[in-house]
């Protein structure tokens, strides 16, 4: 145990600063060159740069790069190729060569592949309180689904400022310390540089944001989150500290009942008040979001919302935590 | 509303346990033979279609919830 202290160390400080000091540049580079996008949700005309993911990819590659240099595990190599893949096919969203709603599901499944090359997987999924299942072809599939759904539900919570990065950092910390509870030590170690880009990013991201992570941070984060479920064995746990962003997804799903882009929406779920707060709207055909449901108490301003997102991920953490203590546990 | 959601949210949970509970007690122990070495994979396939039917099962209950609740809050 005492030898794994330097790799976590040393890769936690990497996976922070590369992306606190990296950022900044970012944000300035990306302003220059005109890559900003309207800020919606700010009264004044506001432009944010995006997309903030090259940091963010920076940070993963970095941290991980560190770690191997410690722990030569496939894992660590399978975390860096799906996450580098899913960054590329957000960063193709992300420069406007927009495709249908199918390009992210389909071209995530395949960037799955890298998980299932290395044999970085373990077919037995293991449930709490009943014990394990072997499920050697299902679980083949339940690999290439993973990707996509945990890359789609963070880029889908990435509706205001810091919340997506926010909720990493609350889902991702979670994760880990579950990984540590079932003994899972090494994953546990590897999933850390997850939390520490993420946190280091909301510095930039949150209210009122400088920077946004795009379509290519929002995937790197989700799939790095799969890929470490996955390689973790601990899929059930990791699908209860996202059931936030599982819930918005699903929400989404069932109200509009196909896949389709946010931007493809015709009817807005929420709109502004005078004041700029936000309000669900009373159109029955909108799709029906996380957000909206929050704000059908009534008008919340940005901040407001993000509060309540941060409480339901930090809810779902306990839940997941609890979760990872029933795994010890058999009937 | 917000209570509502962490409702939802705990009702998700504890789905997700008692449908892990039922995959395991009914999955784990199938076990098919006589098909040689291509046993285990359609003992895996038949683990796969009870296992995504499961998964429908808890997508259409949820649905239900899911619009019990937002049709509770407008109404309130």
């Amino acid at each position: 145990m005492i030898e794994l202290i330097p790799p976590v160390i040393i890769s936690c400080l990497v996976a922070f600063f590369v992306v606190f000091f990296t950022t900044p540049y970012m944000i300035s580079f990306l302003e220059k060159r005109n890559l900003t996008v309207k800020d919606v949700n700010k009264k004044e005309n506001t432009m944010i740069a995006r997309p903030g993911g090259i940091s963010i990819i920076a940070g993963i590659i970095a941290s991980e790069i560190a770690l191997y240099a410690f722990l030569q595990k496939n894992e660590i190599l399978a975390i860096l190729f799906v996450t580098f893949i899913a960054f590329l096919i957000g960063y193709i969203d992300d420069r406007k060569f927009r495709k249908n709603a199918w390009f992210k599901p389909v071209t995530l499944a395949i960037a799955s592949i890298p998980i299932i090359v290395l044999g970085t997987y373990d077919s037995n999924l293991v449930f709490p309180l009943f014990g394990t299942v072997q499920i050697p072809v299902l679980y083949l599939g339940i690999i290439v689904f993973m990707i996509p759904i945990t890359g789609n539900t963070i880029n889908s919570i990435d509706v205001l400022n810091g919340v997506a990065s926010g909720f990493m950092v609350i889902a991702s910390f979670s994760l880990s310390i579950c990984l540590f509870i079932v003994e899972n030590y090494e994953i546990a170690i590897i999933s850390l540089p997850l939390g520490f880009v993420s946190l280091a990013f909301y510095r930039y991201h949150k209210i009122p944001s400088r920077i946004f992570p795009g379509d290519s941070g929002a995937l790197a984060l989700g799939a790095m989150y799969g890929t470490i479920a996955i390689i973790g064995g601990v899929e059930i746990i990791a699908a209860v500290a996202l059931l936030p962003a599982v819930i918005n997804s699903f929400l989404f799903l069932s109200s509009v009942k196909r896949m389709v882009e946010h931007r493809q929406i015709k009817e807005k779920p929420v709109e502004h008040t005078d004041d700029f707060r936000l309000k669900a709207t009373d159109a029955k055909t909108a799709p029906v979001t996380l957000v909206r449901l929050i704000l059908a108490g009534g008008p919340l301003s940005e901040k407001q919302i993000a509060l309540t997102i941060f409480k339901l991920a930090i809810f779902s953490g306990i839940l997941a935590i609890i979760t990872s203590f029933l795994m010890r546990i058999t009937l | 509303m917000k209570s509502s959601l962490f409702g939802f949210l705990f009702a998700m949970w504890v789905l997700m346990l008692v449908g892990g509970g039922i995959a395991v007690t009914l999955l784990g122990p199938i076990s098919i033979s006589g098909f040689g070495e291509s046993s285990w994979f359609i003992g895996s396939v038949i683990k796969a279609v009870i296992a995504i039917t499961l998964v429908v099962i808890w997508i259409l209950i949820l649905s239900k919830l899911k619009n019990w609740i937002f049709k509770k809050e407008l109404r309130s």
